[in-house]
């Protein structure tokens, strides 16, 4: 079971990971200032496994992928959005993150739930109130993606990298 | 069943006579474009996975363009990592400071940008080529990656939502007052995975820089692209720019659309959207008035040669208020060459503007007019995001250059009509 931690809709790139700290693509960095912006415990407070639970356009704005790679650094399993902004559901699953879109989740799920995700079938479980919701399938296309580990790994087993 | 124009160029690129909204492809890309915060990521990925060759050395371009001149040592070492894989691969279109620009204005003027083409960049404004009639979209930077190194992508088709435009714009206002509007009718997600294709009548009375700045801020409505018709306005910009021949799409009589809005451009008052969402527009007339500490004109959107125009024409002969700083970002060289020779350079000198060489410095609160605590900027840039011009507790109301100058002169959010 993981941490939850809930923000709302129109989540965007410049609250996940400032401008500022875009001088430094070092995941160490990223992570250590990720969702500062939005809420300046998260960095702190995190460990590996929690869910970042967010509303509608999570990842709207810049396409920075130190965005989902600040996400990822920063231990959290998945971010689970009742929406999410295209460039961000790109750059997630073409860098690995899990993410999950699922309005119902988004909207039932409160901060101090706990809460237990299966990828494979992308049924989320509310623990703490027993509720379970089902989250949208990928395409098969993007699910390969997904499955090679990410847009790089999926070219590498296409033999057009190393 | 018919296609869109968006359609027509993914169809043309995945070699296929037809595709449908929703259909998965894999497309030939024209340009992969990457700055000095994208590109590093890139290349290392690059690197990582032993690749060795760009798929075209002249459709791969890289702009050092939004930490320059660098702010910071840590800027400057990742300017170097663009500087020297564009130098190891032999990079065409590699823009450093002293030919650089704000990629989104430079890569349209030098005629990198053409009709019927197909782009990617790994920067989210990057959707503004769809003002010449192309594709172009921004994607992360595994993308820029994987695209440099197979010239391909893959995408989903989306559904579009057409925008009739009619009629032509009362005094002052101008393309920025259209997408401003429109983000504030259908929200920061209302074209979400969709394309925005602008048509009608209204289109001709629209300058190619207005149709930059609409479809520059397509991605503000969560929209994949925004895409114009091509004219005969386009023909006219692309003349000395390029070789390439323009490939023209047209839309089919019978293609479908997912929603139809109609804006009458007549009926556009000067727009702004209030912090912290591109969405929150209002007319200038519900919330002039505002305090502000800063004014800021420049961008991607709006720093482009018929901006500075604008906003020169407001500025000259007056004075920038006392207490207000207004920091000018022509957004390329040319931009400030033509500026001089126009006089406009000197009419916002003598206003007493700070202005800059083209970076993308404060739009994103990376330098050149970063804010403190409570601090409030009128801005011609895209994003009004908490924190996005510096400290988290500082505001940006986005607006056009005619209000942003007004708002100069006036010393609080103004309405240029009324100067």
């Amino acid at each position: 079971m993981s941490k939850i931690y809930v923000y709302g809709d129109n989540v965007d790139t410049d609250v996940i990971i400032p401008a500022r700290y875009l001088n430094d693509p070092s995941e160490k960095a990223l992570a250590s200032h990720c969702m500062e912006d939005i809420d300046a415990n998260y960095a702190s407070t995190v460990e590996p496994g929690d869910i970042i639970v967010g509303g509608a356009n999570f990842g709207c704005g810049s396409s920075r992928e130190h965005a989902p790679l600040a996400i990822k650094a920063s231990g959290a399993k998945c971010v689970i959005a009742a929406s999410f902004a295209r460039i961000f559901y790109r750059n997630a699953i073409n860098i690995g993150l899990p993410i999950m879109e699922c309005p119902e989740a988004s909207a039932n799920i409160k901060a101090g739930d706990q809460v237990s995700v299966d990828f494979a079938t992308g049924v989320i479980t509310d623990e703490t109130t027993g509720r379970q919701f089902q989250a949208a399938p990928f395409p098969a296309f993007i699910d390969r993606i997904i499955q090679s580990g990410g847009l790089m790994e999926s070219l590498k087993a296409r033999g057009l990298a190393k | 069943m018919g296609m869109t124009m968006t359609q027509k160029i993914f169809a043309a690129h995945a070699g296929l006579d037809h595709v449908e909204v929703g259909q998965l492809i894999e497309a030939k890309l024209d340009l992969v474009l990457g700055n000095d915060i994208t590109a590093p990521v890139a290349i290392s990925q690059f690197e990582k996975y032993g690749l060795t060759q760009v798929f075209d050395r002249e459709k791969v371009a890289i702009v050092l363009d939004h930490s320059t001149p660098c702010k910071d040592i840590q800027s400057a070492q990742l300017c170097k990592v663009a500087r020297d894989f564009a130098r190891q691969h032999h990079i065409t279109h590699f823009y450093d400071v002293g030919t650089v620009g704000v990629e989104h204005a430079l890569l349209p003027e030098q005629g990198l940008t053409v009709p019927g083409d197909l782009i990617i960049g790994a920067d989210s404004h990057t959707c503004t080529y769809g003002a010449v009639g192309a594709f172009s979209t921004g994607v992360g930077s595994t993308d820029m990656a994987a695209g440099m190194a197979t010239g391909l992508n893959w995408f989903k088709v989306p559904p579009t939502i057409k925008v009739n435009l009619t009629g032509s714009f009362r005094p002052f206002v101008s393309g920025k007052d259209v997408i401003l509007h429109l983000i504030g009718m259908i929200g920061v997600d209302g074209a979400l995975y969709k394309s925005l294709e602008f048509a009608g009548e209204g289109v001709k009375a629209l300058t190619m820089d207005d149709r930059f700045t609409i479809a520059n801020m397509a991605i503000e409505a969560g929209a994949k692209n925004g895409i114009f018709p091509v004219d005969e306005q386009t023909l006219a910009y692309l003349k000395g720019r390029t070789d390439r021949e323009p490939v023209i799409y047209e839309a089919d009589p019978d293609a479908v659309y997912e929603q139809e809005i109609t804006i009458d451009l007549s009926t556009l008052e000067s727009t702004v959207a209030l912090p912290h969402l591109p969405g929150n527009a209002k007319t200038i007339g519900e919330v002039k008035g505002m305090a502000i500490d800063q004014v800021v004109i420049g961008s991607c959107t709006n720093g482009r040669i018929s901006d500075m125009r604008a906003a020169a024409a407001i500025l000259k002969g007056r004075k920038v208020a006392d207490g207000i700083r207004c920091i000018v970002l022509p957004a390329t060289q040319e931009i400030i060459k033509e500026m001089i020779a126009e006089g406009i350079y000197q009419d916002m000198l003598e206003a007493g503007c700070a202005i800059s060489t083209p970076t993308c410095g404060p739009c994103l609160g990376g330098h050149m007019g970063c804010m403190c605590a409570g601090e409030v900027a009128v801005s011609t840039t895209n994003r009004n995001f908490v924190g996005r011009m510096g400290h988290v507790d500082s505001k940006v109301i986005l607006a056009s250059p005619t209000v942003a100058a007004a708002s100069a002169v006036k010393g609080c959010l103004a309405d240029p009509a009324e100067l």
